[in-house]
């Protein structure tokens, strides 16, 4: 068995944080990331991050990756990573399970751990969803961004949160036509410079409308949409068709949440933060004592806050197992004020009105 | 409407020009932030106290058109690409816009490429008159274009044709 003073599972914004943090403190870190590379989301997003210069504001994702990388290297002596290894258990007497590619099973034990393995892209159903063609839009952006394959030729982006409306661009930018963004809800949901952007590039972001079918034999050739109604019900004859070779599915994202379950978390399924998430107090820590979580997992919300989240848990994770240094109180408080700023908006009163329901 | 299309009213966009007065002395910034978002590297990009957001991070950015020098440095680290900088000082018939303009090709200094509206609707050419692109920028080039007076509040992108 293996044996790890703190474990961080994710090595995404969230988990670097977290890890950048707790090392800093002196705790000897061991971070697990299921990818072959670290950085999670970040290394797709080509994008400008909003938020304030804490949280790397005007730097691109895709360069605040090298950022949490060199300052994890400060502390290299207290960080051990271990990429290409999926934790796939986490029991209640306290084992940890975990595979190194494929067939390399071994078993940790922690004093601590923070999970932070993010969140997953939620699906939607209509008639001939499974049509090669048809992708998440983290697909698409992670193909484009990150292997440089174009998708298609013809895109229709289903969803205009965030998510939508940047990888919109972004096909945009690799020369892929985008002929409509659309979206269920009466308003857009994605910040308004983002869609006014892309508008401004003549593409018709269409609210109130949802996927009726696609239609394709071998791969999608065409879709079909329709307008709905303050119930999300169908209006007949409302039907608009695009003749297209990818459609982009992006409603959503969901807690990956499924390790903080097993190990026996209290979990509650709140709306605001997107599905089933963990109880927590406010330094991050589960109803399961030395279990800290941070960022998607606990709540979908903006890397830049996963990336705070990160940093506050894994100062705290670091303190409850003996690495108390003089200055938590002024760290603690720094985080904690970053997080408030990032919340004080409107999307962040939808966001707290969440939080309220599962800080005990 | 603007929540549903992502197009700003005719009067949103008044809203953010300062007086064509100071538009006629020379280059100013137009913030085309409409929505309260947890954001403020402008504020912390500009080095003449121009723009002003404060402790609220969500506040929506405002212009003080008197400090601005038109210097450009807050369109490239704008994450919403929602500035750009207007001069009339130069022509009493054109008006010079920059945009940040992140797609290729890049147009070339003495191209004349299609100007368009907030809806992407193609409504003048215009000739580009500056290309912009240090590594300071980040990889958001600086586009000037120089357009007809009329179309000072109605331009905002451009479309450059694949030679």
């Amino acid at each position: 068995m293996r044996q790890a003073e703190l474990l961080i599972i994710g090595g995404g914004p969230a988990g670097l944080c977290a890890a950048i943090s707790a090392a800093k403190s002196g705790a000897k870190v061991l971070i697990i990331e299921r990818n072959k590379y670290l950085g999670g989301q970040l290394v797709k997003q080509t994008h400008m991050f909003f938020g304030s210069e804490k949280q790397y504001a005007s730097t691109r994702g895709i360069d605040i990756t090298e950022i949490l990388l060199n300052e994890l290297d400060k502390y290299k002596e207290n960080v051990e990573i271990l990429a290409d290894t999926t934790v796939v258990g986490m029991y209640e007497d306290g084992i940890i399970t975990a595979l190194y590619k494929e067939d390399d099973f071994f078993k940790i034990s922690a004093k601590a751990v923070v999970v932070a393995t993010g969140a997953f892209e939620k699906s939607l159903a209509f008639p001939n969803n499974d049509l090669p063609g048809i992708y998440g839009a983290g697909a698409v952006q992670t193909l484009m961004n990150v292997h440089g394959v174009k998708p298609g030729n013809k895109v229709l982006m289903v969803g205009a949160g965030n998510i939508g409306l940047i990888v919109s661009y972004q096909l945009m930018q690799a020369g892929v036509e985008v002929v409509a963004i659309l979206d269920a809800a009466s308003k857009i949901g994605g910040y308004l410079v983002h869609a006014s952007k892309i508008r401004r590039m003549g593409v018709p972001i269409l609210t109130s409308y949802t996927v009726k079918e696609a239609i394709g034999k071998d791969f999608i050739e065409k879709a079909v949409i329709c307008q709905v109604d303050d119930k999300f019900q169908p209006i007949e004859g409302t039907e608009k068709e695009f003749d297209v070779d990818v459609m982009c599915i992006s409603v959503g994202l969901t807690p990956l949440n499924e390790l903080l379950a097993m190990r026996g978390c209290q979990m509650k399924y709140v709306p605001q933060l997107s599905g089933f998430v963990p109880l927590r107090n406010e330094n991050y820590e589960t109803t399961i004592e030395n279990i800290f979580a941070a960022g998607d997992t606990t709540g979908v919300e903006e890397a830049s806050a996963a990336m705070v989240e990160g940093y506050l848990a894994g100062l705290c994770a670091a303190a409850k197992i003996g690495y108390k240094t003089d200055d938590f109180d002024e760290r603690k408080n720094d985080f904690v004020k970053q997080l408030d700023a990032l919340r004080s908006g409107p999307v962040g009163k939808h966001i707290l009105s969440g939080i309220e329901q599962i800080v005990v | 409407m603007f929540e549903k299309t992502g197009i700003p009213s005719k009067e949103m966009v008044m809203g953010k020009f300062p007086s064509i007065e100071r538009i006629n002395k020379g280059p100013v910034a137009v913030i085309e932030c409409y929505k309260e978002i947890p954001c403020n590297p402008c504020e912390t990009a500009c080095k003449f106290d121009a723009i002003n957001i404060g402790e609220d991070i969500n506040t929506i950015p405002a212009v003080t058109s008197d400090n601005c020098t038109g210097c450009a440095i807050c369109l490239t680290k704008c994450p919403g690409l929602a500035i750009m900088i207007v001069d009339g000082s130069k022509s009493e018939t054109t008006v010079l816009i920059k945009i940040p303009y992140e797609f290729l090709p890049l147009p070339k200094v003495g191209d004349t490429v299609m100007g368009l509206d907030r809806e992407g609707r193609h409504i003048t050419d215009v000739k580009i008159v500056g290309v912009l692109n240090p590594k300071s920028f980040d990889r958001t080039p600086i586009v000037t274009v120089e357009a007809g007076r009329k179309y000072l509040y109605d331009l905002r992108n451009i479309k450059v044709e694949a030679k």
